[in-house]
């Protein structure tokens, strides 16, 4: 039972350029209906959490318990939104995660680009060794430095302040490595001619390279960002009072406030709102995001 | 050629999100690659140049020093004593580590660990490349398939966990809802039974984990060159061996990165555990993370989390430098 192309007009459409061998294409097309069946049924599983937390936003309480459920609301409810944002500071912490993850993310650039732009292109003794020392902390495991970190917090003072979500973070081993490997690719004619005219060496890394290092930046920017945004367990241990939460502890708090009868309509609500900015973060930044991957080098 | 495994930890406390980036290759460089040797050997303007070198690494150095070093003195120094925060630590030399060994839930919480990082890492590597396989299969929407699989990966996971939680929930949760529908009434009580506790945080993982190990594969299926397929074919070479001769040899290096940066990460788990079950029921989902969060910082047990960290910290590297020594074996171009 071959499939033809005059029972399935819209695989037929996509064959004349892939289709090499006339005796392949009959069961290479049945090979790409069952691959488009399995990959449809999967993006269902995974796509569908999160497309019953947009809906059940949407609904009232009473909609969410019901039985047989449904998938779209009878009527939209967006006064579960309003409900959120008028009874929980979510716009607090939204702010307060907009903040840090901005903060670390200016930070993580400017420190990884400059000492990304001293390992790749400038000469000093040492330099390969301590790149190579610097690499290998990336091997040790964040949960191990909780404590000391915390301990380390306390002494300064910082426990429940911005400091401690902010100044830890600003460096970054993957940062600089990742600079390094793109800014060791930028002809080297780009920086002489800036050279030949005097300009300083800080001069050069701001107008020179900097302007040339846009995408990897752009890359990680996405990354460093994302990756505050998410942060859990940091911001658990360091803050305490709820004006300094950031998105995901004001989000678990809200949610386990509610021990009994959690009220599913706002926690899906408030759930929606927080993934949201990181997701048109992704949607804007996707060809950054897989460069990222790419560039850093799986063409091994 | 230096492989360069990187994972980004902005800072080394925070969260371990399996951001990384392996690299096989160096960069061509168009810069006189061979740094200078000695400070006495260096001109006018190559001390300036090497001074200059050393100042724009002044941030890094600091950070290092000051967020790193020091704390992970600090952390092996706390594994050997007594301290509460309260007063200041008392050295009881292997106090902490003979408790440890004597201590059930210790060894309960390890062996749950493994059984987190072990039902997590292989799974998951499995389908993600399965995934990217038949995304890679030139058909259209990869774009559209590959932004799908990817959502849990950027989905917040608190959010993630209360989705999630609503899926588990035994009265009106999605999944006893299903079964009703097929006449289960009483469906399993998912997070809430001891022994389906875990089992169904694992699965909760695979969706959380898949679409970035799929990202990475897809990126490394792509950058096979179609040169090598067709100098198979032109040999003879059937499908299996196409993919057993060309596709996983190429895909070695994101495999294996997958492979180090996964388990990595599992041992390292703490999200879930907290957000979704706080460890229970009776312990059944509580991690090593979770544990040491538990004791240093809910009973004040600093120093005996600080020695269990460094057994987790142990732990981490023997299955990193097992994995190392594997990949000459398998990964290719894989050279020290």
């Amino acid at each position: 039972m071959t499939a033809t192309p005059e029972t399935l007009p819209e695989t037929s459409a996509a064959a004349p350029v892939q289709y090499r061998g006339m005796s392949q294409s009959g069961s290479r097309r049945l090979g790409n209906m069952v691959t488009h069946a399995l990959l449809s049924l999967g993006s269902i599983l995974f796509a569908g959490p999160f497309v019953w937390m947009v809906m059940s936003s949407l609904k009232t309480q009473f909609e969410i318990y019901r039985f047989p459920p449904a998938l779209l609301p009878e009527s939209i409810q967006w006064i579960n939104y309003v409900v959120v944002f008028r009874d929980q500071p979510f716009a607090r912490y939204i702010g307060n995660s907009l903040f840090v993850s901005g903060c670390v993310t200016l930070g993580v650039i400017l420190t990884s680009s400059l000492a990304g732009y001293s390992f790749a292109r400038l000469r000093f003794p040492g330099r390969d060794r301590i790149f190579l020392m610097y690499l290998g902390t990336m091997m040790i495991p964040g949960a191990v430095l909780l404590i000391p970190s915390f301990v380390l917090m306390r002494a300064f003072n910082w426990l429940d302040t911005y400091y401690a979500l902010i100044i830890p973070g600003l460096v970054s081993a993957w940062g600089t490595f990742l600079m390094r490997q793109f800014m060791m690719t930028i002809p080297k004619e780009l920086e002489d001619a800036a050279y030949m005219d005097g300009a300083t060496r800080l001069r050069i890394y701001w107008t020179v390279i900097m302007p040339v290092s846009k995408p990897v930046i752009a890359t990680l920017a996405i990354f460093t960002f994302m990756g505050v945004w998410n942060e859990l367990l940091w911001p658990v241990i360091i803050l305490r009072t709820p004006e300094m939460y950031t998105l995901p502890i004001g989000l678990a708090k809200f949610q386990s406030r509610f021990p009994n009868q959690t009220p599913w309509h706002l926690v899906m609500a408030a759930s929606a709102i927080s993934v949201m900015p990181i997701l048109i973060l992704f949607l804007a930044g996707q060809q950054y995001y897989v460069q990222g991957i790419v560039t850093t080098g799986l063409k091994g | 050629m230096p492989i360069g495994i990187a994972v980004r930890i902005p800072f080394p406390a925070r969260n371990l999100d399996i951001q990384v980036a392996i690299s096989t290759t160096t960069p061509k460089t168009s810069v006189s690659a061979a740094p200078a040797k000695r400070w006495s050997q260096l001109s006018g303007l190559a001390k300036k140049e090497a001074l200059e070198g050393y100042l724009f690494l002044v941030p890094n150095i600091v950070a290092f020093l000051v967020f790193l070093l020091f704390p992970m003195v600090a952390a092996v120094y706390f594994a050997f004593t007594d301290y509460d925060l309260v007063f200041p630590p008392r050295f009881t030399f292997l106090q902490n580590f003979r408790v440890m060994l004597t201590d059930g839930l210790f060894w309960q919480v390890f062996g749950q660990t493994f059984y987190w990082a072990f039902g997590m890492v292989p799974a998951t590597i499995v389908f993600a490349l399965l995934l990217a396989l038949m995304i890679n299969r030139e058909i259209r929407g990869v774009l559209t398939y590959r932004l799908i699989y990817f959502i849990p990966h950027v989905t917040l996971s608190v959010a993630a966990a209360i989705v999630w939680l609503w899926v588990y929930h035994p009265e009106v949760g999605f999944l006893n809802m299903l079964l009703r529908y097929v006449g289960v009434e009483e469906g399993p009580r998912w997070l809430l039974n001891r022994r389906t506790a875990m089992p169904s945080l694992i699965l909760m993982g695979w969706w959380k984990s898949i679409g970035f190990a799929m990202l990475i594969f897809l990126a490394g299926l792509q950058g096979i060159p179609a040169e090598l397929y067709e100098a198979a074919t032109m040999d003879g070479a059937n499908p299996r061996q196409k993919f057993f001769g060309v596709t996983i040899p190429m895909l070695s290096p994101a495999l294996f990165f997958v492979m180090v940066t996964s388990i990595i990460g599992a041992f390292q788990g703490f999200d879930v555990f907290y957000l979704m079950t706080r460890g229970g029921p009776a312990n059944a989902t509580t991690t090593m993370v979770l544990h040491i969060y538990n004791n240093g910082f809910l009973y004040l047990k600093m120093g005996f989390a600080s020695a269990m960290a460094m057994v987790l910290f142990l732990t981490i590297m023997v299955f990193t430098v097992l994995q190392w020594g594997f990949a000459r074996n398998w990964v290719h171009g894989f050279a020290d």
